[in-house]
This record gives structure tokens, C-alpha cells and sequence, in this order.
């Protein structure tokens, strides 16, 4: 029993009502909102300490014993992404201040952005099936109202969409969960882990895990990402931003969760869909990546295309494939973060996404074009940036686990993103001038440091790749062997 | 009963599909509701159907319902409520900024 595992959900929730009250009061929403989720940064280190030393750390919410009751499970998979997400949430906060415009903070910016981190933190402590959806309809349903907010043309044509897919999905989520019900008696992830290891994962259960593929292919924007594109260059820079980095990541989450601990007897069928469908990702979205000439189009793309690069280390299926994609995907959720504010301060800058209609930025803004081109070798895996050591290892992953044709998508893939990328870097930041700094429709004012930060981050991700290699390991290994869970869960000779 | 149940809940995803397919708003929404009530009832039906007294501490008999797929589907009813309400507004309002409900109008910007 550890009661700090409740705190990285309550804290943004109590924060997020609070500010609700206070409407006028801007600056205190600002600054409440920036502490809160300082605050749960440091709450996920504590965890992650703790657990080094004591192991995986559990909550029985209200004295019910798990099966029975909710558990809150904290293992070093879920504290990294906490951690991780709060340093991510902290620069998108602090990019909203100067940039989001008065108008949405007047109307509860900044408590529905901590709603979302709720949800988001939430399905990551979660250790009940149920209680998963739960948070991750609350994550929704802010993330809904984030990206309606403000109302105009483009963002309700696209919420419509958006809410539309994520309901239809939601909905087949809950499905998946009634069979699972039928079938097991249970929703307690551990226990169903345990109850399907003991009658074995037979025809009807492999059918339920499809279903769950295509519900949190849909959230993952794994395989089934038309919705995504649309949706996410709608909302201003610092929602798109928030979305980029931890939504998706939110849906991978969960594929790792369910198909690592639960479903993990069938790898043959399940996890070769996966990695196909991985494959599929990973060209699709490399080819629309490159196909476009809009910052943000080839921004979005580029999402989709490190959704199927993580999920070939889960089909892999290997020590090395794991450790990869948590290297690969705590780096995924900062650079995605800082692509979309590098690139949404370039559109405000110019007031235009065409690439075709700026060039020489880098005179009137080095830095900018300087870590801008730093987040592009990051992307597309150069060492010694973060993205490096995540690639090399999933590629030996799918390797080992002789999907060649898998890793070789993902380092053909790999080129295409770094075209893309550099695309932008070339036609935005080198040629001629054509914009004085009077001519400027924004400025950079106030809005470099969350830039910084993250690009301060990234290379530091890469060079001290060392020091949290330790805590990758420990993550893989809790992943890799469902015994560690379940026993922290269930106590280790419950009477299943 | 659970074979009438079934029958229904695919009744209900019928209908349900065929009015998410429809190029009006309302329908859609309407739609995304109706496949709501289908999964509630089917959530129901997966606990099993009633095979007991109430899972009351003193009360008769040797058998008692599941009570667990009814606590979900009161979370599920709330959250369907809540969120089909949303959609509600936001198709209102997107109906009268964009001057349409014509989801074929709505495919967003074409000249990219």
C-alpha cells in the first residue's frame, strides 16, 4: 500500500475544480496550473525511487482487496510516462501563456487542460479494466472541449469528427469489456492475466484481444488514423502540441499494458497483427509525411509514423524490443511536443503553414531555426540525440525476433522522416529573407523557454542515456515477466 | 432470454450503424446514442441474466445476482449521457457557425 499513488490523479484534478471558481483571476490560473503540475513531476520521481527499492507499488482504493475493489498500480513503465508526460505538460502550460490568447483562458483553459492530464495520468496508474475506460473518457471529453475551444470554422468541422470516432470507439471498448466479463468474471487486470493463463487463451479470447487491437488501434492511431491528421493541426499550438505528445501515447500505453500482461499467449497471431499493422503505420504515414508541403500536415504525419515504430518493438515481442520502445516512447512524447511548438511559433511568426511561402528565417531567428534543427536529427534517430538509442534497439528487437521485414520498414522509415523533417528545416530556415522582423504577424517573446527546455531535454535524453538506462531495464523487465504484477497486486500466494 | 437479449442488442447496433452512416448530424448523434443503449443492455446480459435473489447481506436464497455488470452500466450510462451531451451542443453549434449539417459539407478544407 503506498497512498502516493493517488496523488499524480488528484493532484491536477483538485487544482483543475478549484480554478473554476476563480474565473477572472488569470494569473492565478497560470501559475496554480504550472505549480500542480510541478508538483506531480516530483510526486513520479518519489514513486520511481520507490520502486527501485521496494518494487512495484499498489494502492487498494477504499481497503478493498483487489480483486474486489479498484487497484492503482504504479510499476517503472507507467511512473517514466508519468514523469515524462508532466515535464511535457509543464512547457505546453508554460507556451499557453503567452500564446493560447486571452479569450480561451477566460474560459477554462487551463482547468481542462489539468482534466486531461488527469485522465492521462490516470490510465496510466490504472489496474482495472474498467477503470481504464473511465479515465480514459475523461481524458476525452477534455480533450473534446480543448479542441472545440474557441469555435472556429475548422476546429468544430473537426471536432465533430473527432468526437464522432472517439465515441464509436469507445463504445467497442466497452464491448471488448463485456466479453472479457463473460468470458474471465473478472475486470482486475491482474487477476484476468492470471485467470487466462490458468484456462489458456483460447479462440474466443484471441477474437476479444482483436477487438481490443481495433479499439486502441483507434486511440493509438495505430493502423486507423485517418481521423488524426484533420484533428490535430485544428487547435492553436499549444493544445496540438499536448495532443501530439500524450494522447496517442496514451492508447500505446494501453496496448502494452493488454498485450504484455493479459493477452501474451498467442504472439504468433496477436502479435504478428500488430506488427503488420505497425508496418502499415509506419509507410502510411511516411508517405503522407512526405507527400505534403504544410508544416503542420508533415508535423502530423510524423506522429503516426512513431506510433508504428513503437509498436514493432512490442511485436518483437523481446527483452530488446521493449526496452526500445520505452527509450523510444518516453523520447517520442518530448520531441513531438517540441516539433508542434517549434512549428506552430513559425506560423505565428509568418501567419502562414505553406512552405512555400517563407524562407530565411534564420536570419532574423537563429535560435529558433538552430533548435528546430537539432529536433529534426533528434526525430529522425542521429545519434547522440534521444531518438537514437530507441531505434537501435527495436530494430535488434524485431530482428531477433526475425521480423526482418519489420525493422527494415522501420529504418526505411526512419530516411523518409528525416526528408520530411529536413524538408521544413531547408525551406523555412535557408533562402532568401523574405520577412523583416517588422513584417512579423507574431514574436518569440516569452514563448522560447518551454522550447528550450524541451530541446535542452532531448539532447540530454541522449547523452545521459546512461543514467536512465537503469529504470528502462527495470520497466522492460516488469513487462516482460507478468509475474512481478500480478504479485504485487494479488499478494504472492493469494488463492486465485 | 439471453437469446432475445442478443437479438436485440443487434438490433439496437443496427439501427445504430445505419444512422451513423447517414449524412445528417442529428442522425449520427442520435446514432452514437442508440449504440450506447445497445452495449448497456449487452453488459447486462454478459453478467448473466437473473439466476438469483439480491446480493443483499440477509437476504433469502443460496444464489445471488451478479451485481458487478450493473455498476458498470450505471458508469456507462453516465458517461454516455454526459458525453452525448456534449455532442449535442457542439453539432448545434457547429450548425449554425458552418451553416450546414450536411456531413458531406463538412469534409473540411478541400485546397490543400
Amino acid at each position: 500500500m503506498n497512498n502516493a499513488l493517488i496523488l499524480p490523479i488528484i493532484i491536477p484534478l483538485i487544482t483543475g475544480a478549484i480554478l473554476v471558481a476563480f474565473r477572472k483571476n488569470i494569473q492565478f490560473h497560470r501559475w496554480a496550473s504550472a505549480i500542480a503540475l510541478i508538483a506531480t513531476g516530483l510526486v513520479s520521481m518519489f514513486l520511481m525511487n520507490q520502486i527501485t527499492l521496494h518494487g512495484i507499488q499498489t494502492l487498494q482504493l477504499g481497503g478493498w482487496e483487489a480483486p474486489f475493489g479498484i487497484s492503482l498500480v504504479a510499476d517503472m513503465f507507467s511512473s517514466l510516462l508519468i514523469l515524462t508526460s508532466s515535464i511535457v505538460a509543464f512547457a505546453c502550460v508554460v507556451y499557453a501563456f503567452r500564446s493560447i490568447g486571452k479569450d480561451r483562458e477566460k474560459n477554462y483553459f487551463y482547468p481542462l487542460f489539468l482534466f486531461l492530464i488527469t485522465g492521462v495520468n490516470g490510465s496510466f496508474l490504472t489496474g482495472d479494466l474498467f477503470n481504464l475506460f473511465v479515465c480514459f473518457e475523461v481524458m476525452l471529453i477534455s480533450s473534446y472541449v480543448l479542441l472545440s475551444l474557441g469555435g472556429t470554422k475548422i476546429q468544430l468541422s473537426e471536432s465533430i469528427k473527432y468526437i464522432l470516432i472517439n465515441v464509436l470507439s469507445s463504445s467497442l471498448f466497452l464491448v471488448g469489456i463485456a466479453y472479457l466479463y463473460a468470458i474471465t468474471g473478472t475486470l482486475n487486470m491482474a487477476h484476468l492475466s492470471v485467470r487466462i493463463a490458468d484456462s489458456g487463451q483460447d479462440g474466443l479470447t484471441t477474437t476479444v484481444s482483436l477487438l481490443f487491437i481495433v479499439v486502441f488501434g483507434l486511440k493509438a492511431a495505430l493502423f486507423l488514423f485517418y481521423w488524426l491528421p484533420g484533428s490535430y493541426s485544428a487547435p492553436p499550438t499549444a493544445i496540438s502540441a499536448i495532443f501530439a505528445a500524450l494522447l496517442t501515447k496514451v492508447g500505446i500505453y494501453a496496448l502494452f499494458r493488454m498485450f504484455t500482461l493479459i493477452f501474451y499467449h498467442e504472439p504468433q497471431i496477436t502479435h504478428l497483427l500488430l506488427g503488420i499493422m505497425g508496418a502499415g503505420t509506419m509507410l502510411l504515414g511516411a508517405f503522407g509525411a512526405v507527400a505534403f508541403s504544410d508544416i503542420k500536415k508533415i508535423l502530423t504525419y510524423n506522429v503516426i509514423v512513431s506510433v508504428g515504430l513503437i509498436i514493432a518493438g512490442l511485436a518483437s515481442a523481446s527483452f530488446m524490443g521493449m526496452t526500445g520502445s520505452i527509450n523510444y516512447l518516453i523520447h517520442d512524447i518530448v520531441i513531438k511536443a517540441l516539433l508542434f511548438l517549434i512549428g506552430g511559433t513559425i506560423i505565428s511568426l509568418t501567419g502562414t503553414s505553406r512552405l512555400d511561402e517563407v524562407s530565411g528565417l534564420i536570419r532574423t531567428h537563429p535560435y529558433l531555426g538552430w533548435m528546430f534543427f537539432v529536433a529534426v536529427l533528434s526525430v529522425s534517430g542521429i545519434p547522440p540525440l534521444s531518438g537514437f538509442i530507441g531505434k537501435v534497439l527495436i530494430t535488434r528487437g524485431t530482428f531477433e525476433a526475425s521480423y526482418f521485414w519489420l525493422g527494415g520498414i522501420g529504418l526505411i522509415t526512419s530516411l523518409l522522416v528525416l526528408y520530411s523533417v529536413m524538408k521544413i528545416f531547408m525551406n523555412v530556415f535557408w533562402g532568401e529573407t523574405n520577412l523583416s522582423v517588422e513584417m512579423e504577424k507574431g514574436t518569440t517573446n516569452g514563448v522560447m523557454f518551454p522550447i528550450v527546455l524541451l530541446t535542452a531535454l532531448t539532447v540530454a535524453l541522449g547523452l545521459g542515456v546512461e543514467g536512465i538506462q537503469p529504470y528502462v531495464n527495470l520497466a522492460a523487465e516488469s513487462l516482460m515477466n507478468p509475474r512481478f504484477y500480478i504479485e504485487a497486486v494479488l499478494g504472492s500466494n493469494a488463492a486465485f | 432470454m439471453e437469446t432475445l437479449m442478443a437479438v436485440t442488442v443487434g438490433f439496437l447496433f443496427t439501427i445504430g450503424t445505419y444512422l451513423v452512416l447517414t449524412k445528417s448530424l442529428i442522425r449520427i448523434i442520435l446514432g452514437t446514442s442508440i449504440i450506447g443503449h445497445g452495449v448497456n443492455l449487452l453488459i447486462l446480459t454478459m453478467g448473466g441474466l437473473k439466476t438469483g435473489g439480491p446480493p443483499l447481506l440477509g437476504a433469502d436464497g443460496l444464489s445471488f445476482t451478479d451485481a458487478l455488470p450493473q455498476a458498470l452500466i450505471l458508469t456507462a450510462i453516465v458517461i454516455n449521457f454526459a458525453v452525448t451531451a456534449l455532442f449535442l451542443v457542439l453539432g448545434y453549434r457547429a450548425y449554425k457557425t458552418l451553416r450546414s449539417d450536411d456531413m458531406e459539407q463538412l469534409r473540411g478544407i478541400e485546397d490543400e
